[in-house]
Order: C-alpha cells, then structure tokens, then sequence
C-alpha cells in the first residue's frame, strides 16, 4: 500500500462520501435515510474514504456502495459477508462494512449471516430490513410475521418471520443493535458504534419502503393506530446495559443475551431499538495474527511474496 | 513384447482394512525404495469410510522411470481375508471387489496372515508362492526384543510392520533401507515407535527367512549406492500446495471436500511460515465469494474443492469474470461423479464443468495438468495469469494425481516469475479520473489495489460502465462484452505453447494417441508396447482447455494418420472439446469410467482392441 503516497491527515468534508452517481430508490424510500446515515457516520470517524470498503448484496440495499464515495463491491445475492471477510483478512487496515437487504441476509445468505457472527471478523454489517423483496416487486421476506399479507402478495404468509436479533445472540456477533432508518440522528450514533466495535459489529434496520410494504409503513411504525409510538429507545430504560464487562464470565454473557433475547421479542406494538449485546472478545483476525505474527504491522496485502524459499518443504519429501 | 520397463519394475500391493494403517506402511516402503535409488510410482484406493473398508496400496518400483501401474501384482501382502479374496462373503449381494490373490503375477508372492488358517486350496493358485505368516507371534516375539513382551494386543496396528518386514525378508531387499525409512518417519517423541518398528522388521524378516525357500520370481534389488540419485517422493497435493507458496498465495479458503482436503490442510501446515492464510469456510459458495474479495482487495488468493463444492461456486465464478477479479485460481480436484459419485475415486469427467462453470458469456482460464512437474508448473503460472487477465483461472486436477506418489528429481522453477500485471498507480492522491473497467484494446484495464488514495472505484455484479456503476445501456453493454472477451484472445497470444499441448514423441507417426490430464504417466509408460506391436506412435497432450489453441492441435490432428483419444470418464470430454474447437472427430475412443485410474495394461488392451476390432469406443475397466 502506498501508505507514503497520502497527503498528509486532512479533514474529510461530508460531500467526499457521497458519489455523483444517480440514486435510483423510489421516492420516500427508508434507503435514503440509512444511506445518508452511513455517510455521516463515516464522515463523523473521519475514515479516509480510500481506507473504507463497501461491500454490498443484491437488491435495493445493494446499490448502496455506488452511493459513497470509497471502494465498493456490489457483489451476488447473499454472498456480501463471504466477500467483506475476504476483502478485511486481505487487508485489516480498511474498514469494511457489509450492507444488503433481510431477504439478501437472512433468506438467501442466511448460512453467511450464522457463519460470520461465530468468526467474529473486524467488520460492520448493516441489514435494512423492510419485511418484503422490493426489487422482485414485494414477495414476503424472511422478517415478515406470519399472517400478514402486503399488497403485492396474493396471499397471507404461512411462515413465521426469523428474529434477527436473536438469531445474531445464538451466532456469536460480539455486537449486535437495531436501528430505525427514519430517525437519522440515532442511527448515525449507532452505526458510529457499530463501526467502532472491535470485532463484527450487526445492525438491524428498520427500513419502510413505501412502495411494497404498505403494513409497516412510516405511520405504522410511528403507532397513529395505537396512539403512540411503536418505536422505544432501549436506552430509555436507565437500567438497561448491554455491555458485557467480563467476557471471561459466561453468566454475565448469558444474562446479558438473555435480557437482549427478551427484548428482541416484545409484541409488535414495541419495537425496541439501540444497542442489543456488546462483548469483546478476540476477532478472527486478531487470532490469524497469531498463526501470521507480520499480520499485527502489516495487512497481508503488503507482505512480501517474491522471494518464498520452498526449498525447505522439497527437502522434506526426499 | 515386454518393453525395458515391463521386465524389470516390480509391482506390490499392501492391502488391509482402512484405518489399519497401511498407508504409513506403504509410504514407508516406498521411501525405502526411492532412498535405493529406484524409481517410484506409489497410488491408493480406499472406500468413503473411515474404518473398515478395504483399501490398497500400490507400489510400482523400477530401475527405469515408472509413472502407472500394471495389472499384475509380483508381492500381494494381506493384512486380512478380504484383502486376498473379496467381500462376496459378508456382502451377499453386488460384492465390491474379488480381492487380489487372482491378480498375483505367476511366480509372484502372498504374504498373509498364517491365522486365519486359509486352506491353500482355497487359492486356486497352484503358480504362486503362498507365505503365511503369524502376525501376532511375530509382533509379540519384536516386542518382547524391545522390552515390551505381551503388549501386542496394544500394538495391533504394528502388524502391517510385521507384514512389511516378511515382504522384504522374502523379496530380499536392503533392510538398512527400510530402518532409515521407519526412523526418518518416526522422530522426537515417536522415536521409541521407530525402534519398535525396526525389531517388527528384523524379526518378521527373520522369520520369513527361516521358513520359507521358495522365492518369488520377481524380486527387487536397490540401485548400486554409487549410481543412487536422491530424488524426492512426491504426491500431486503437495507438488500443487508448494506451487501456491511459490507464486505468494496469501489466502486460501475451503470447505473440507475428499479429494481437495488434504492439500489444504497441507497449506494450513505448511502456509504460516510463508505468511500464508487459510481459512476454512462454512460451504464452497463462501470459500470462492471470500476468496474474491481478497483477490479485489490486491491478494493472491485461491480456493481448492471438488465437483460438488465447483458447483456451488457457479455464481462466484461469473461474479468473479464479470467484475475482472484478478482471480481467484480455483483447484478442481476431479473424483468420481455425478453428485456425491465416488468420493474417493478418480475420473476425469469435470472437464466440460469446468468449461462451463456458470450462466452467462464470459472469459476465463482452464489448464490441466498432467504430472506432478506439470502442476507446479501451471499452478503458478495460474496466478500470473488471473493477475495479467483479470479472470478466473480453474486448474483441473484430479483425484490419482492427488494421492499418488511419485519419485521426482526436482522442479525446475528456473523460469518461474511472479506478473502481477498492470497495476493502477494515481498520478495524484486526490485524483477522480480511475475507471476500473476502462476500455482498452487489448481489454485490460489497469487494476487498483483498494487502500491506494487517488484510485477509489466500484463495481459489480451488474452489467457496468468502465468506472463499475450499474449501466443497462446498449452500447456500453456490447463494448463491455467485447472488451472481456478481448482479454481471452490477448491470453490465447501471450500463454506459451508450451503451456498449451505437448506433443510427446516423433512429429508423425503410424498411431496418434490423444489425451489429458493425469493419464498422462500410464500413456507415456504404455506406448513402448504398443510401439513394440510394430507401429510408431506419439502422444498429444492437451493442457490449455481454454482459450483452446484450436489451430495448433487442428493442424498436428489433421495431419494424424490414426487417433485414438484416450479418458477418464464416459463421454469422451476432449474429444467433444477437440471437434468443437477444430471439427475434427478423432478416430476412437478409450474411456474408462469405473472410478479407477487407467492401469498401463487397460491403455494397452484397450487401443489394441480399439484397432483390432475396429471399434470406434472401447471401455475398458480390468477389475
């Protein structure tokens, strides 16, 4: 990497995270809220946008990395975790953070979204979850409950939908939050954490889109049916803490996941946001550091390769 | 007419129930021979079984180059019934095999186990040497020589020891050979297991001496130590894993998978003092996506499997081609299919996979090896290529090459280079003029290596504009198109024909055969007989699948008097490959598709009978 090559540190201006390219979402899509929340929040860190690595999906969300301003992959359906993790054990000084839709997560990469929360790679994965396929035009999702029928589906889903939250607290993510794509300002913060956090950081949004989902729309979800709003900050409840002090303590660990678990299944007239579960706990790359010690001062990128003696190993076989 | 080779190679076969240890007995062996100065060709066959099941362990030895294996067994040790007679008996019906004893070259040997008290009868052989041996008398009796009497029940797996170490006393082989075997294999804290090992020789041996006179007409001496070459002894994984170190893998990814595990895990062993990773993938859709990231990212990277994990590397491999990965080279090492098939055996029926690997039109690399110094050679070149072309590169392997041993005399990496190929370098850190996907003609475009300020880019799995954002126009999608496809014919110019097809013995000759892959070794080693019948004969090997050098082999085909096409698999995948790319239909086929490599017997056999009879395909499969 020519590490020497960059100017010296500078401060990075919002508009150097946002690209030119035409956004194509529809009109009053929840997207544009967690799109310009990444943007801010990676504007916040001051992350110099050529050390960051977007890595996308497919689907709505997975348009996002053409979006912002730094490295981007659009890559299959499902396969945005496999390729973040290759793109972050290949080079541990970029940050990377992996977005792509429920469907893309949960359904299809559903194996990648286990695997990666038990591997504990540095690296941010943000899911914007609005219970339907919309760029199939609205098909039920992996989150939708059972019984609800949006306007696209001919019929009422039969499959109960998957608790993200607590799928994430069974694979081992060592962070795991939830956000609303509606309420910038938190989710900037959350996404700022997520980011932040040593190891593989899951956040969970919320997202409307207006177009497919005319169930969990914006007035839903800000409960004018009920008389008040479906969305409860976690951090509201001053007794509320979701950091694990002692990650040595398996009963500390399991009453946090617990009391996350509880909190993931309220009635879906609340629906918690904020920090769910935080634990540090050794990374994946951390660990290949071990095995690989150059890897603590370098990325494997910049390890040399020219001048491998293999000689050693002939030796062995004669 | 028996050829230099045929008179004097010496064909053994340890059989036993897996798990029972013969592979390390085998190795042992082999090691012993090769240290004699002998050459070595050494393969295993085993059941998808962890224990029980029959398996085998062949080794050739010759004082003359052997690289296949023949029918005929000169020494037959049998660490149980099964090994001499088959599993009719406790299999009542489809018995899986008929054993060994009917395959014991007249005049050659079987060592078995004087316990079983088998009837001599029972051989139906009244042309061969029997040498019942009592395993466990003789174990207890070395046992008790290194102070460990009574123990043999504890030490069971010792009597394939016992029964190498009659083997040897009978052919007569240098004993101090073998110890240094044992020893070499059995250091540190494993010492006191070598000093048992060699009383469980000694003693067998001994035994073996002193009851038996007949000896076995074929018998094996080493080399004079003078005239001895020190050669390694070499599987097709580790020759493929050592390529890898070489041409600076920094990554490979994999989900265990029989028969592509063993050179990842060699890689495990081996890759950290190299600072090499490797990661263990929870399927073969992750291994070839993570390993696509990496490759994005500036690292070399590759994924080994088998049939069934390429075919669910399908979609990473167009995702990889479409957005000019520099890679990743993914290993396919071939077993027995379709589907799960014969995990542990060998075929050579991926090769129109790996030609079509995924939906849609799109350039890649696919060479295939035929030998151990061929696979090094084109694994590393593998590399070069995915960083020069921006593409996917397969190398197809095969299952026999895998697990096969080979004495070798040294690679020659003399002109081994590592080409990243064009790398992007910004004229200035703030530059926003980069397109990862420019259109160039020759349809490379320099390639980025992310961290690198001044040269950010995207791209994607979508249809692209040169700077990589998702584009449907038509004129963009036709100049993309080309400019990909472009990249395959620059490959075609630059790859060397010597990558490309050997074409083994005389310019012209009476019989052309066709091949590729690992039946490299029985062709080569079969044609001193089938020339022995009166005809010159050469060899064309096809090792770049694609881009395929359609006019060269089109002209050395045209100008052929008579071909025979000889493969692994039962629709003749080359010869479909050869007409598609040169219209010419080659004049038979060769095929065997029972899971089995080719013995030199069955290419003999089985070209004669192709010509003889006329035959436009002949299968052969000498059980």
């Amino acid at each position: 990497m020519p590490e020497a090559a960059a100017a010296a540190p500078k401060k990075f201006v919002l508009q150097q995270y946002k690209t030119e390219v035409h956004v194509d979402w529809c009109p009053g899509c929840g997207d544009f809220g967690i799109l310009s929340s990444i943007q801010q929040a990676l504007y916040q860190l001051q992350i110099p946008p050529y050390k960051i690595a977007m890595i996308s999906g497919i689907g709505c969300s997975g348009k996002t990395p053409h979006y912002i301003d730094t490295y981007g992959l659009h890559t299959l359906h499902g396969r945005a975790l496999p390729v973040a993790t290759g793109a972050k054990l290949a080079n541990n000084q970029l940050t990377v953070v992996a977005v792509g839709g429920d469907g893309d997560g949960y359904g299809i990469g559903a194996g990648y979204f286990v695997n990666s929360g038990r591997r504990n790679v540095d690296m941010t994965y943000i899911v914007f979850n609005n219970g339907v396929y919309g760029l199939t035009k609205g098909q039920a999702s992996p989150t939708l409950p059972k019984g609800l029928k949006t306007k696209s589906m001919p019929e009422a889903s039969i499959q109960e939908g998957v608790n993200p939250i607590a799928l994430a607290l069974g694979a081992g993510y060592t962070w795991i939050g939830r956000g609303y794509a509606l309420d910038v300002k938190n989710l900037v913060s959350l996404i700022v954490q997520a980011i932040n956090h040593k190891g593989t950081s899951f956040l969970d949004i919320f997202q409307t889109c207006p177009v497919y989902n005319d169930l969990r729309t914006k007035e839903w979800y800000a409960g004018e049916d009920i008389g008040r709003a479906r969305i409860r900050r976690l951090e509201a409840d001053s007794t509320w803490d979701p950091v694990v002090k002692d990650p040595t303590n398996i009963d500390e660990m399991v009453e946090k996941k617990t009391r996350a678990l509880r909190a993931s299944y309220e009635t879906q007239d609340s629906l918690a946001v904020g920090v769910f579960y935080s634990v540090d706990l050794p990374t994946y790359d951390e660990q290949l550091a071990l095995k690989v010690p150059a890897l603590k001062e370098h990325p494997l990128v910049d390890l040399p390769l020219y001048q491998r003696d293999v000689d050693p190993l002939f030796a062995e076989l004669a | 007419m028996p050829t230099e080779l045929s008179r004097r190679e010496f064909s053994w076969v340890l059989g036993g129930p897996q798990g029972g240890g013969i592979n390390a007995s085998a190795e042992i062996y082999a090691k012993a021979l090769s240290r004699g100065g002998l050459h070595v060709f050494a393969n295993i066959e085993f059941h998808s079984n962890i224990m029980g099941k029959h398996s085998y362990y062949r080794v050739t030895a010759a004082p003359v180059p052997v690289h296949s294996h023949v029918d005929e067994i000169h020494m037959l040790v049998a660490l149980d019934q099964e090994s001499l007679f088959g599993d009719a008996p406790e299999r009542k019906h489809y018995p899986s095999h008929t054993g060994h004893v009917h395959q014991v070259a007249r005049g050659g040997g079987v060592i078995y186990d004087a316990d079983l008290k088998i009837d001599p009868g029972q051989f139906g052989r009244d042309d061969i040497n029997l040498y019942p041996i009592p395993y466990f008398e003789v174990l207890e009796e070395a046992l008790k020589e290194v102070g460990k009497g009574g123990q043999s029940r504890k030490y069971i797996v010792m009597r394939n020891t016992v029964a190498l170490g009659a083997s040897i006393g009978i052919s007569g082989y240098d004993e101090e050979l073998l110890f240094e075997a044992i020893r070499n294999e059995f250091t540190g804290r494993k010492a006191d297991a070598a000093e048992m090992n060699v009383a469980a020789v000694r003693a067998a041996a001994a035994y073996a001496r002193s009851h038996f006179n007949a000896k076995p007409e074929r018998r094996l001496t080493p080399v004079p130590p003078e005239q001895r070459k020190h050669r390694m002894l070499i599987k097709g994984f580790q020759a493929v894993g050592i390529a890898k170190l070489k041409a600076g893998l920094g990554m490979q990814t994999y989900y265990p998978i029989s028969p592509a595990t063993d050179e990842s895990v060699y890689l495990e062993q081996k890759g950290p003092q190299y600072q090499c990773t490797v990661v263990q993938c929870e399927d073969e859709i992750s291994s070839i996506n993570m390993a696509i990231g990496a490759v994005h990212m500036g690292v070399r990277a590759a994924t080994s499997t088998a049939g069934p994990g390429f075919a669910l590397m399908s979609e990473g491999f167009g995702f990889a081609a479409i957005t000019e990965a520099p890679g990743p080279v993914v290993f396919l090492w071939q077993r027995g299919g379709p589907s799960t098939g014969l995990p542990t055996r060998t075929e050579q029926a991926d090769l129109q996979f790996a030609l079509h690997p995924a939906h849609g039109d799109f350039p890649h690399i696919v060479v295939a090896p035929g030998d151990i110094d061929e696979s090094f050679v084109d694994s590393f070149e593998s590399f070069n290529w995915a960083d020069r072309y921006q593409m996917p590169v397969v190398v197809l392997l095969e299952k026999f090459l895998a697990s096969s041993m080979f004495t070798n005399d040294g690679i020659d990496m003399s002109k081994l280079k590592i080409d990243r190929g064009l790398i992007y370098q910004p004229q200035e850190p703030d530059g926003d003029g980069y397109r990862r996907h420019a259109l160039t003609a020759d349809g490379i475009s320099p390639r980025a290596v992310p961290g690198t300020p001044g040269a950010i880019f995207s791209t994607t799995s979508d249809e692209h504009d040169p700077e990589g954002h998702i584009t449907e126009g038509i004129e963009n999608r036709i100049a993309m198109m080309r400019k990909r496809m472009a990249k395959l014919e620059t490959a075609a110019r630059e790859i060397p024909a010597s990558s490309k097809f050997t074409l083994h013995g005389p310019r012209r000759a009476d019989l052309t055969l066709v091949g590729w892959g690992a039946t490299k070794g029985a062709i080569l080693d079969a044609i001193g007989e089938l020339e022995a019948d009166g005809r010159t004969v050469n060899f064309l090997q096809i090792r770049l699948m694609r881009p395929f050098p359609a006019d060269a082999v089109a002209g050395i085909l045209r100008g052929a008097r008579l071909t025979v096409l000889i493969e692994n698999n039962y629709s003749a995948q080359l010869g479909a490959l050869i007409a598609e790319q040169t219209g010419v239909a080659l004049d038979h086929h060769v095929l065997k598709y029972d899971g089995r490599p080719f013995s030199r017997n069955e290419i003999v056999e089985g070209v004669r009978a192709a010509l003889s009879e006329q035959k436009k395909e002949v299968m052969v499969s000498h059980a």
